[in-house]
């Protein structure tokens, strides 16, 4: 798995619009791909549309009542 | 897209169940207003006893059970906190004293546009402002810290507590206040007000309904989602409106609002600063203690707090205009919040982008 190298952002408990700014930061820092762990759903969504916008790959893996988003750009 | 159209036809709704309220009882502008009304409930329990604004507010209660029961449904239910309770308590009761300064949440700033009110386009100019002036702590990594997971029963007080406001609300026992005239004693029928505020609530817990996310997202990502149903609001409340004959263009003579500019500028500019802080206005604060928040829960107990403490010590504006009671309270709000912002910069945050939080996996 290539996502292994990725740097991960822990956005669990955090809230609005916090986990988005962490992924925008750090898609910016590292535009190899970034992975965020996530827990709401309302999370989830928000970085997804996040990820369009910006016109970011993103791939959403469920992980127990936690999502992981992969995001490339 | 879906998830677009989703959020405009929900402002659509509560945009329409807005006019409709105020067609049936409720005060004019005022068919839905998160501030106003906890203010109403917090004066129908007896927390302060200004007699014009004293009705437990089935509205409320609706928005938070319809917003419970669709979370539960949807399996979006959890039980969480523990992210800075005390500060969002505070928080809570400044947004409180903002918007009772200006004389309506968020959502009755919107509604009251939909009317003519051209005084709460000063109140959104405000607002704006103090979404920027919060926006620039965000980026410079303000953060309230997480939430852990509670144990479910947790969760379930809240929506509980709002059973026993119906309960009071309904059996209407002698030591509960409810206004003989004024504002507080315009109400739509409790079934009529209690279902819009269950469709409300459900409605705004799917699509994240929120006045402060809106303007927020629209200017940290570009993103129009939240605000495209803050639009479908005004929009349908103020064709609504127009129709009804309710439609009154100007600053002067508007219904529960007074038209003292600079403090309707101020009051709403200190409601946007503290609810960007708490990330969302008072309305998504509902909808998240519904959910199980219960920092959302603290939040609005800080609101109702202020609520209180807003007309106990004269700090509510009035037709009349601001109080200066309530001047100086918004001065000292703002202070509050500069402390609040700056102490929560999270210097931890820069380094955790620079990528040194990796998983060993």
């Amino acid at each position: 798995m290539s996502s292994l190298k990725l740097k991960e952002i822990d956005a669990r408990g955090l809230s609005c619009p916090q986990p988005v700014l962490l992924v925008k930061k750090g898609i910016e820092k590292n535009p190899e791909g970034i992975q965020v762990l996530v827990d709401n759903t309302t999370a989830r969504n928000n970085i997804v549309r996040f990820a369009d916008n910006s016109g970011c790959k993103v791939e959403v893996n469920t992980q127990g009542s936690d999502f992981l988003l992969t995001l490339q750009k | 897209m879906s998830e677009k159209k989703g959020i405009i036809a929900a402002g659509a709704i509560v945009g329409l169940l807005a006019v409709l309220l105020v067609k049936f009882g409720n005060p004019a502008n005022m068919g839905m207003c998160i501030a106003c009304f906890i203010r109403d409930i917090a004066g129908g329990l007896g927390l302060h006893r200004t007699d014009a604004v004293q009705y437990i507010r089935p509205e409320i209660i609706g928005i938070v059970l319809g917003a419970f029961l669709t979370a539960f449904g949807m399996k979006e239910f959890s039980a969480k906190g523990g992210s800075s309770p005390l500060l969002r308590f505070v928080l809570g009761f400044i947004v409180m004293v903002g918007a009772l300064m200006f004389l309506g949440c968020p959502l009755r700033m919107v509604l009251r546009m939909a009317g003519g009110d051209l005084n709460a386009l000063i109140g959104i100019a405000g607002f704006a402002a103090g979404i920027g002036v919060g926006i620039v702590f965000l980026n410079k990594g303000f953060s309230l810290k997480r939430t852990y997971n509670l144990a479910k029963f947790e969760g379930f007080v809240f929506p509980a507590v709002v059973i026993g406001l119906l309960v009071l609300l309904i059996a209407k026992p002698a030591f509960v206040f409810f206004s003989a005239k004024g504002p507080g004693a315009a109400h739509a029928a409790i079934l009529l007000s209690l279902s819009a505020g269950l469709i409300i609530g459900s409605l705004a817990q799917r699509t994240r309904l929120c006045m402060v996310g809106g303007i927020r997202d629209l200017i940290l990502f570009k993103d129009w989602y939240l605000i495209s149903g803050f639009l479908a609001i005004l929009l349908t409340a103020m064709i609504g409106n127009i129709i009804m004959g309710k439609f009154n263009l100007g600053f002067a003579d508007q219904p529960v609002a007074h038209a003292d500019g600079l403090w309707n500028f101020f009051g709403m500019a200190l409601s946007g600063w503290g609810s960007v802080l708490l990330g969302g206005c008072p309305l998504r604060q509902l909808i998240l203690s519904a959910e199980g928040n219960i920092d959302s829960v603290i939040t609005v107990i800080g609101m109702t707090a202020g609520a209180a403490f807003a007309h106990n010590f004269s700090l509510a504006s009035s037709a009349k205009g601001p109080t200066p009671n309530g001047q100086t309270a918004v001065i000292i709000g703002f202070a509050v919040l500069l402390l609040i912002s700056y102490f929560n910069l999270e210097k931890t945050a820069e380094i955790k982008m620079k990528g040194d939080v990796k998983l060993e996996a």
